[in-house]
């Protein structure tokens, strides 16, 4: 474990940021559109949900990435 | 609302479950004389041959599920001719030490390290290089915890899916009452918004029963992976297996039910220059195995974030060696896996829909 | 790394119970549910569209209705106005068969009265003459002689009585 640990959980960090960040936009976005359109809400969330899975999607990469490392 | 009844009586289960696990580590805990997460955490998340419930590990209480074995014809037995066989020691050169255990009556000849079975070699040793053995290894068809967790999923589904069939088989199309009053709306949901939303109107009936197979597949794995005891717990929709086979079959769908249009913008994409199109048929031929590959990845690591996150939160008491820490990591625990519920559905919901958009991209026609 | 690698086993056992699952539910779960919600959709579709119809059919008949009760209405009316009118004309008529009825009674009684009274007259000359005549007869069987003399005298004299 060792160093590679800390690497490895530095790693999922940094993913982490970069979705936090991705879903966040998505997420403030798809408000802000149910707020200007509450009659979308429906359509709006499901498309939200969507984007904020991919995004988790790239970032879960980089866990798993990170997890690799951790197991080196 | 009968629905929110349901999903409080789980909560009370889960909660009740999770102070079981807390519990039950505790005692772990107590036994062993250092306490390495890390090690826990692992073990928890892959598969074994036995189905760990409480005590410590190997010689607690735990259900010895069968090892079927093809070497040479099939052998079958019990896991615990591993787990109450014989503890043995390696030492290598480096002074690096590795424990496995070898298996006495029926499973004489083999040995167990990391959950993985090995043949013993000539002098009855498993011959470590690297940090792994480098025996020689039987087809192993056990009966795993995952396994079994599989067929209890399983069977669960095809309880609770045919008796609400055999609801409607009894009364007719009419308003649904009971289980059927619970599942329909879900059925509903997938077969419109789902399946309808993403595939042509007149095609998308050829595979709703393969996405309501897959949704509830997911779902139920994925809720029976949140409940600390047996028969849950195992980490089953959050092992790499399952979702590559999952993910495997959207890919065959797709790709055989891929149309002229959807092949065109393979191989030759309209409205591009032709060094373009050139360029673009190795990509494109990548991104059909990368979109499944997303599928498998996001749920594979979704689901074993999720029990990574609540061992590590309730692990927060062993590693500080407080009771104390409790009043932390205990509600933390519970907001997490409160939080895995909706999880639990939407990756289910999410595999299910972005299947569907990918089968409803291969069969849409050209609308020129 | 076995974390991300597939299991051999497991893999085989999810190909098994997966598509032993999904066959057995296709066949036995999703095929009736989807069947029995698919003809109840259908069933509450038509059921709607069969209200509607019936709500419009509704429209018309009570319009029908509308109307037939405004004709018959008009129709009372009519009726009654016509009655009314044949009543006064029943009632004006039988009071000017009454007047002329009246009328013709008092006319004819007068009639009868004046031709009475002339017959009375006339019996009454008749008799005045006769009357006179005997009068005379025996004034004159007593005074004259020449019976032709004397009655052309008491004729002069007859005629000479005005009785009005």
């Amino acid at each position: 474990m060792g160093i590679f640990g800390s690497i490895a959980a530095l790693g999922a960090g940094i993913a982490v940021l970069g979705a936090g960040l991705g879903i966040g936009r998505v997420g403030g976005s798809a408000v802000e559109g149910i707020a200007r359109n509450p009659e979308a809400a429906s359509k709006i969330q499901t498309a939200m949900i969507i984007a904020a899975a991919l995004i988790e999607g790239v970032a879960l990469f980089g866990v798993v990435v990170a997890l690799l490392g951790a197991k080196a | 609302m009968p629905q929110i009844g349901k999903l409080s009586s789980l909560l009370q289960v889960i909660v009740l479950a999770l102070s079981f696990t807390v519990f039950q580590a505790s005692a772990y805990a107590s036994e062993e004389k250092s306490f390495n997460v890390n090690e826990m955490i692992m073990h928890h998340i892959k598969d074994a041959h036995e189905w760990h419930i409480t005590g410590p590990e190997h010689g607690g209480v735990s259900v010895y599920l069968p090892v079927i074995l093809h070497d040479n014809g099939f052998k079958v037995f019990s896991s615990k001719y591993f787990y109450h066989g014989k503890e043995t020691e390696v030492k290598l050169n480096d002074s690096t030490t590795y424990h496995y255990l070898e298996g006495v009556g029926p499973a004489k000849g083999y040995g167990l390290y990391h959950e993985e079975i090995y043949k013993l070699n000539h002098e009855g040793k498993l011959h470590f290089q690297g940090d792994h053995p480098h025996n020689a290894t039987p087809t192993d068809l056990s009966i795993t915890k995952n396994v079994a967790s599989l067929i209890i999923g399983s069977l669960l589904i095809l309880i609770i899916m045919l008796s609400v069939a055999r609801f409607y088989r009894k009364n007719g199309a009419v308003a649904p009452k009971g289980i059927a009053k619970f599942f329909e709306p879900i059925i509903v949901m997938v077969r419109d918004d789902i399946a309808k939303a993403n595939i042509d109107h007149h095609k998308y009936q050829k595979y709703v029963p393969y996405l309501l197979t897959i949704f509830f597949f997911i779902w139920i794995n994925n809720m029976l992976g949140l409940i600390p005891i047996i028969p849950g717990g195992a980490n089953l929709t959050g092992n790499i297996t399952i979702t590559f086979f999952l993910a495997f079959c959207t890919l065959l769908v797709t790709v055989f039910s891929g149309n002229k249009n959807y092949w065109g913008h393979i191989f030759w994409m309209p409205g591009i220059p032709v060094a373009m199109k050139i360029f673009m048929i190795p990509i494109e031929l990548i991104g059909i195995i990368t979109k499944p590959f997303a599928l498998m990845v996001r749920l594979f690591a979704n689901i074993t974030a999720g029990h990574i996150i609540v061992l590590a939160l309730i692990s927060i008491i062993f590693i500080n060696k407080n009771y104390a820490w409790a009043g932390l990591s205990v509600p933390m625990a519970l907001f997490i896996s409160v939080l895995e519920i909706l999880v639990a559905f939407l990756q289910g919901f999410l595999f299910a829909m972005l299947s569907s958009l990918f089968i409803g991209a291969a069969v849409e026609e050209a609308h020129h | 790394m076995d974390l991300i690698l597939p299991d051999f086993g497991l893999l085989v056992w999810t190909g098994l119970v997966f598509s032993l699952l999904f066959i057995l539910l296709a066949k036995f779960a999703w095929k009736p549910i989807l069947n029995a919600v698919n003809a109840r959709e259908q069933k509450i579709a038509e059921a709607l569209a069969l209200a509607e119809k019936t709500k419009a059919e509704m429209q018309a008949l009570k319009a029908e209705n509308d109307q037939i009760l405004k004709t018959a209405r008009a129709e009372r009316d009519q009726i009654l106005k016509e009655a009314k009118e044949a009543a006064n004309a029943m009632v004006e008529e039988a009071k000017s068969k009454a007047k002329d009825e009246a009328t013709k009674i008092v006319e004819s009684a007068r009639q009868n009265i004046s031709s009475e009274k002339a017959a009375a007259m006339a019996d009454l000359k008749n008799h005045v003459a006769t009357l006179s005549l005997e009068i005379a007869e025996k004034v004159i069987r007593q005074e004259l002689t020449a019976d032709d003399k004397q009655k052309a005298l008491a004729d002069q004299f007859a005629s000479e009585i005005k009785l009005n």
